[in-house]
């Protein structure tokens, strides 16, 4: 057994300065995209009084939902007690914090009066589950640097379980709401599914991880640390797990609204004739970010390809912008039913299939989101003590004296 | 609750009645002598304004009964109505950077065909200003509110803008508005960035008027009144006639009630 040494990552490359630079000009063009959009109103995007809610809802929800996630490896080394994954709760940690940033950052920013934000935190209806979330998203911040002080303190490492448990608890009570805002949407019929909340959760599992493992695998390969081929299995598989999960919930998702002749006509339209959704759903999330993946994870011939499992993660992230998209922009697509079983029409688009082409300012500020996400999360190990310096067998199979 | 708290209560009653009188005359005639030494159309307004002005009051519920036998295809008569009420559409300068898809409709007619008999009906759509509005539980910050009087509206000055009364709305009634506004009418304000919809004409309701679009139908398609009241006209004619709740199903149980559909 031999103690896990963090220190941070030396950062001084032509390489991490190139990659800073890259995701700082993304940045810089999200700022000015934002500016933009404030200035002269949603008028220059592509959204409108049918499509309310566009591409930076898309990846701000898809960075939401992958920040629970990204936590998950904290998480089963603290409140299930998996040793392995001891050494890596740190980088998980900070990399769900840094991810929730960016995926805010998108979400306010992409308000009609951003220029409010204080009234979001002032002026609360209780009732409302996004004002629930305003305070799942703020206590995630305090839980989590709560639960990385317990882990960078040794005074503090007799608590590392208690605020692991309460960040584990709290991240799903975040993604809970994440979903249900969603969920309890009963006039629309690509929503109104309780099977979203959990849903939600465990597309936050299979995004989450999929972010950290090309993060992780990244780190490790480009400071030239080594770390073991045990630990990338057992990550590697409980990733095929997750991924797996999701395209079971799609199922049981699609096949619940199938069974409710009411949401037949949603389902037609996703499944079957819905253009763009329906590439979307069958090509890029069911097969390029589920059954690609999974035989990546799986099959023989890529055990012990490093290589095939960032592929597989890069998919998975593909496949997970993709269903995002497909609910929150599917979902408005879909015209609201006024008059169940009847035909309706009007100057307002109603009965009609709406369509959506996002401009491009509205997805430089999404895109934004993510370069802040990384960002961030690259200065932070550069800054920190979070990354292992080794990962060998010999420092994560009996790491007793990491705090768990 | 003891004799000597009780008179506490009301002693502090009393005087949170005393105080509060002597705040409203001094702000109304500090309003008045600052509107003596410079005559802005702000102050004058304060200095005029009605002191015994009411709340709404939870006795009334307004609503309104359409009657779809009585609307007639093509006539836009109560869209127009509402426009030059309050602003928006034809005859606003506002929105002429924004699509069709993207500018504000406060009232719409909607035709309705049935798929299997191929009859048709059109109908006026606007906000439904349902008892148990899905826009107002939705609504972070409370800007999405419901009256006590029944009357559902949008407080522009906490509206953030984050369109979910617009994704929980089952009527699509609400609009959001996607550039500068400049040419607004002093009852109807309208601001970039927030989120809006049909009134009920509030501010007529108020001064005892009926809303633009009931008043300009001269078809008699449109009632307006007190569903509390049950010696209203409204609510005798819907104790005599079939009407109908559009999505009843979702138990919003909306103010706005059809016949004939």
């Amino acid at each position: 057994m031999k103690r896990v040494v963090y220190s941070g990552i030396e950062g001084r490359s032509l390489g991490y300065w190139g990659l800073m630079g890259v995701l700082g000009l993304f940045i810089l063009m999200a700022a000015g995209s934002f500016f933009f959009m404030e200035h002269s109103g949603h008028h220059a995007t592509g959204m409108d009084n049918q499509i309310v809610w566009g591409i930076p809802h898309v990846f701000a929800i898809f960075l939401i939902v992958a920040a629970s996630g990204a936590l998950n490896v904290a998480s089963i080394s603290s409140v299930f007690n998996q040793k392995i994954y001891k050494p890596l709760a740190r980088m998980s940690a900070i990399l769900a914090l840094t991810l929730l940033a960016g995926g805010l950052a998108v979400l306010v920013l992409d308000l009609g009066r951003a220029d409010r934000l204080v009234v979001a935190m002032t002026s609360y209806n209780f009732k409302s589950i996004f004002a629930w979330n305003i305070y799942l998203y703020t206590g995630f911040f305090v839980i989590v640097l709560t639960y990385l002080w317990t882990m960078f303190d040794p005074a503090m490492h007799k608590y590392t379980r208690t605020a692991g448990t309460a960040a584990f608890l709290w991240r799903l009570a975040l993604t809970t709401g994440t979903g249900s805002i969603f969920g309890f949407l009963s006039a629309r019929q690509g929503y109104d599914a309780a099977v979203m909340a959990p849903m939600f959760i465990i597309m936050s599992f299979a995004f989450g991880k999929a972010i950290f493992m090309i993060l992780l695998i990244g780190t490790y390969r480009y400071t030239e640390r080594s770390m073991s081929a045990d630990l990338i299995m057992r990550l590697k598989n409980l990733f095929g797990v997750f991924v797996a999960a999701v395209l079971y919930f799609t199922v049981v998702f699609h096949i619940t609204n199938l069974y409710a002749a009411e949401h037949s006509g949603f389902e037609r339209f996703i499944l079957i004739e819905g253009g763009i959704f329906t590439m979307l759903f069958w090509g890029v999330q069911v097969f390029l970010g589920g059954i690609v993946p999974l035989i990546l994870i799986y099959h023989s011939a890529f055990s012990h390809n490093y290589r095939a499992l960032i592929v597989a993660s890069v998919l998975v992230i593909l496949g997970g912008i993709a269903q995002v998209y497909g609910i929150v922009i599917g979902g408005q697509a879909y015209p609201l039913v006024l008059f169940p079983g009847k035909e309706v029409s009007s100057s307002f688009n109603d009965g009609v299939i709406s369509s959506y082409t996002p401009s491009l300012p509205e997805v430089l500020l999404g895109l934004g989101g993510v370069a802040l996400a990384i960002a961030l999360f690259l200065f932070a190990i550069k800054v920190l003590r979070l990354v292992p310096d080794n990962l060998n067998a010999e420092h994560t199979e009996n790491s007793s004296d990491v705090p768990c | 609750m003891s004799q000597k708290q009780k008179m506490d209560l009301n002693s502090a009653e009393h005087n949170a009645q005393v105080v509060d009188t002597a705040r409203r005359r001094f702000l109304g005639q500090a309003a008045g002598a600052t509107a003596v030494i410079a005559p802005g159309i702000t102050l004058m307004t304060i200095a005029n304004a009605e002191a015994s002005s009411e709340g709404a009051s939870s006795a009334k519920r307004w609503g309104m009964l359409i009657d779809t036998n009585r609307c007639e295809e093509g006539c836009k008569d109560c869209v127009i109505a509402c426009q030059q009420e309050n602003g928006w559409g034809i005859g606003s300068t506002d929105e002429s950077l924004s699509n069709s898809r993207q500018k504000a409709q406060w009232i719409r007619t909607v035709t309705v065909r049935d798929t299997d008999t191929g009859h048709t009906n059109q109908l006026p759509m606007m906000c439904q200003h349902c008892e148990h509005p899905p826009c107002v539980d939705v609504c972070p910050t409370g800007a999405s509110m419901k009256r006590a009087d029944g009357i559902v509206l949008v407080d522009k000055h906490i509206c953030i803008g984050c369109r979910y009364c617009m994704m929980a709305c089952p009527y699509k009634a609400r609009s959001f508005i996607h550039e500068s506004m400049h040419d607004q009418k002093s009852h109807a304000p309208r601001g970039k960035g927030t989120v809006e919809s049909c009134t009920m004409c509030v501010h007529r309701v108020d001064r005892g008027d009926q809303p633009a679009c009931v008043e300009s139908c001269d078809k008699g398609a449109m009632m307006f009144g007190d569903l509390n009241d049950p010696n209203s006209e409204i609510s005798k004619k819907l104790a005599t006639v079939s009407s109908t709740q559009i999505r009843a199903d979702l138990g919003t149980s909306p103010g706005v009630r059809y016949s004939g559909i």
